[in-house]
């Protein structure tokens, strides 16, 4: 990284960032205040946008994170492209500010491939148009949707029932396969187990499936749109429900940007727990990934044991916790509910008890070799596509990333609790499942951690709720990096909520590991990756 | 490979000794908010006034909830400067619509079952998961995942019905033959939750389809789905209503 220091604090980054924008750049871009998350800002016009996020990404080592379009009352849509840089643990935000009649902005996917997804989003939800995106069209909203109407405009009332086409509308499939006899066989939205709703075309000449087109948002609920005009108490039921299986994290993404919208200090106390609650889902989440991965391979006595320990742990954390799946538990300014001190001896317990059984079973799974031989080498990804595309979460650290928000931009109580991130370099589904194991590993071992030092004191504070303003909250959740942009307005309600859930990034890298491969190994790539659509498609 | 028959056959038999006996282990539901008398009019409505989604309604000196809107958020018990709301712990909160009708008593031993998401949040999903591990095995009780409509007698659908997803359900209900029955799980399900109706989804799957039976909770435990098909298979009585609600609407207990 040439220009800007590496690992210097925050105002020492902002002098240098002037600097390089004066002299690199010839003042074309204007540095604007820090955001209230303390990311740094970049104002730029629509066409410099390329050279601005080409720059960072490739000379000063920014990564794309996510990109929030928000349409405001008094001007036109603004575009915020964020970046994050992990070796410094610092943000920048590249603003763009369109006329209210400009309808078009340069794509900057062909130069930053992870914000390909997000610019068809908007240009899907939005109705802005991105030149020289390879790939625009039909991708949130399906084929029978009128045209032309964008339901994240202002002006689309979410309440109304929409006209929709001809059911029946042909929808044909962007096939590349061009052999004689080829064709793509569709898997879903229905499957014939519990799976979540979403279709595969598998593109093939017979035997093997050279290619793989993912068809997702069948599950699209609007959850941006809805949030829209909602208190944070309402808005906080939907940020927890739109992926129940993670909804811990993605609460408590939600609150801490409404935390740093309100200047709210969490109490000590709260963070702990926050980050062994987060952790308490981590590790049932795996667990249930675990059940997943063995259930695909068909080794049935290996899924029942993975089960029952997902079983135990969701009747765990119904014990300690009053829910399941942690419904409820975390609210802006803290946690609605403590951790019992009769509780903290039965929670240990069952922590070591899970952890050992885990331990047992990747024991004896890796001396299964019949189970091996349907992961190894299976739905690969690249280190260097693994980075191309952004990916996060156990997804990219099986494929040798070591990005982890807990370490690098560490939130809650991670400050002080500090989690060792297991990393894998093969990218295969085996690699993919060690990390899955190691990461319980490591959850059990930070939940007794925080239980050792476990602080004295309040639980939540009350947040003065008069402020408003923007900011992003981002946490780990168990699938990878989440990011939860929040605007309240004066009078305290939500008046944009843009959520970026691991589960979206890491779909748009699946095809990569869904490439030349038997038929019968589609189940397992699919729960190797073990990724939620209720978590992509919101 | 030996080892994993030893493993299985140490572990022994784990299932619940629910539906013949109760189930004594803790944290199986999350509880629910049950219909609570109250000393004033005024408790009535501030303590109905917490509830997010309206499932709790005020009548007179008795708060009544719709266990189909409940989602668990626990506001209601949480509120020290409100009354206690009577917490009902446990997990048989199945109940028949009205659309609802006996299935012949040949069915009651064997279901096949077909699941679709309908947007469903993941939760849901994953309770109706654990009703076929070992925990809950429904197998045991004459329960069985289908791979085909063809074949299915059971229709279990969870999520509120978003908008792509009306089509998929349209087509999995008609492509199945009579006798059958739908079973609606989840609060989004029954009455649309958080999300429904709206631009993008339904207000629960009896806006697309006949509903026979529902199964509340956010999401609903396994042994609440579990008693759900019980229902269906005319096995288990549907949960009883309170003499509150009975006096609220003017139908009987």
């Amino acid at each position: 990284m040439p220009d800007l220091p590496d690992g210097a604090d925050n105002l020492a980054r902002a002098v240098a960032l002037r600097e390089v924008c004066k002299t690199r750049w010839g003042g074309r871009f204007v540095p604007a205040p820090a955001t209230t998350s303390g990311h740094e800002r970049l104002r730029c016009h629509s066409s410099e946008v390329c050279d601005l996020c080409a720059w960072l990404v490739q000379d000063v080592g920014y990564i794309f994170a996510t990109l929030v379009a928000e349409e405001r009352m008094e001007d036109g849509v603004t575009l915020t492209y964020v970046f994050q840089q992990d070796s410094s643990g610092s943000w920048l935000d590249v603003d763009v500010l369109l006329d209210p009649h400009e309808r078009s902005v340069p794509s900057i996917s062909p130069l930053v491939h992870a914000a390909d997804w997000h610019e068809r989003e908007v240009e899907d939800l939005f109705g802005l148009h991105f030149e020289g995106h390879p790939r625009l069209g039909e991708f949130v909203l399906h084929e029978d949707w009128p045209e032309g109407v964008n339901p994240m405009r202002r002006d689309f009332d979410p309440a109304r029932a929409l006209e929709h086409r001809d059911e029946q509308a042909a929808w044909a499939a962007p096939t590349i396969v061009t052999a004689p006899g080829a064709f793509a066989m569709p898997v879903g939205p229905v499957f014939s187990d519990f799976a979540e709703s979403a279709q595969f075309l598998l593109e093939t000449v017979g035997e093997d499936v050279i290619h793989t087109i993912p068809r997702f948002f069948y599950k699209y609920r609007g959850i941006e749109k809805i949030a829209e005009g909602q208190s944070t108490g309402r808005v906080l039921l939907i940020a927890e429900r739109f992926s129940g299986t993670a909804a811990f994290a993605h609460g408590l993404g939600f609150c801490q940007a409404v935390e740093a919208i309100l200047h709210c200090e969490v109490p000590r106390r709260a963070r702990a727990l926050r980050t062994l609650f987060a952790e308490l889902e981590r590790l049932r989440h795996h667990a249930a990934a675990i059940t997943a991965i063995c259930g695909s391979t068909a080794l049935a006595v290996a899924n029942s044991q993975a089960a029952l320990i997902e079983e135990e742990l969701l009747r765990l954390s119904g014990t300690v916790t009053g829910h399941r799946y942690l419904f409820g538990l975390v609210v802006p300014g803290g946690l609605a509910r403590d951790l019992a001190d009769e509780h903290r001896p039965l929670l240990q317990a069952a922590i070591g008890d899970a952890a050992g059984k885990l331990n047992a079973l990747y024991d004896m799974l890796c001396v299964s070799s019949s189970f091996l031989d349907r992961l190894e080498e299976v739905g690969v990804v690249t280190a260097e596509k693994a980075m191309e595309y952004g990916l996060v979460g156990p997804v990219a650290r099986a494929s040798g990333s070591n990005r982890d928000m807990r370490a690098r931009f560490p939130y809650a109580g991670y400050d002080t609790a500090k989690p060792m991130i297991p990393t894998e370099h093969e990218g295969d589904g085996y690699a993919r499942l060690r990390v899955l194991f190691r990461e319980a590993e490591q959850s059990a071992a930070l939940i007794h951690a925080v239980l050792e030092a476990l602080p004295d004191g309040a639980i939540a504070t009350e947040p003065d709720r008069t402020r408003a303003g923007a900011a992003l909250g981002t946490v780990e959740a168990p699938l990878g990096a989440a990011f939860h942009w929040v605007r309240l307005g004066e009078s305290g309600l939500v008046e944009r909520y843009r959520v970026t859930p691991p589960s979206f990034t890491n779909w748009h890298g699946f095809h990569l590991a869904a490439e030349n491969f038997a038929f019968q190994d589609f189940p397992i790539i699919l729960a190797s990756f073990g990724l939620s659509n209720a978590e992509c498609d919101r | 490979m030996a080892g994993w028959v030893i493993k299985g056959a140490r572990t022994g038999i784990r299932s619940s000794a629910y539906p013949a006996g109760p189930e004594t282990a803790i944290g199986v539901s999350p509880g629910m908010p049950g219909d609570t008398a109250v000393d004033s009019p005024s408790d009535a409505e501030g303590l109905a006034s917490l509830c997010p989604t309206g499932a709790m309604t005020a009548h007179d000196v008795s708060v009544v909830v719709d266990r189909g809107r409940c989602v668990h958020c626990f506001r209601c018990a949480q509120d020290a400067r409100m009354p206690a709301v009577a917490w009902d712990p446990g997990f048989e909160w199945a109940t028949y619509t009205d659309a609802y009708q006996a299935l012949h008593a040949a069915f009651s031993r064997s279901l096949h079952i077909r699941f679709v998401d309908a947007g469903a949040c993941g939760a849901c999903m994953s309770e109706a998961r654990q009703v076929n591990n070992p925990y809950y095995n429904m197998h045991r009780l004459g329960f069985f995942i289908t791979p085909t409509p063809r074949n299915a007698d059971i229709l279990l659908v969870a999520g509120p019905v978003s908008d792509a997803m009306r089509d998929p359900l349209r087509k999995t209900y008609a492509a199945m033959p009579p006798p059958k029955r739908v079973v609606a799980i989840g609060a989004c399900a029954i009455s649309g939750g958080v999300f429904g109706p709206s631009y993008a989804s339904a207000a629960g799957v009896k806006d697309i389809i006949p509903v026979d039976v529902i199964v509340p909770g956010c999401p609903p435990p396994p042994l609440a789905i579990l008693h759900g098909l019980l229902l269906v298979a005319g096995r288990k009585p549907p949960a009883p209503r309170s003499s509150l609600a009975a006096r609220a609407d003017g139908r009987p207990e």
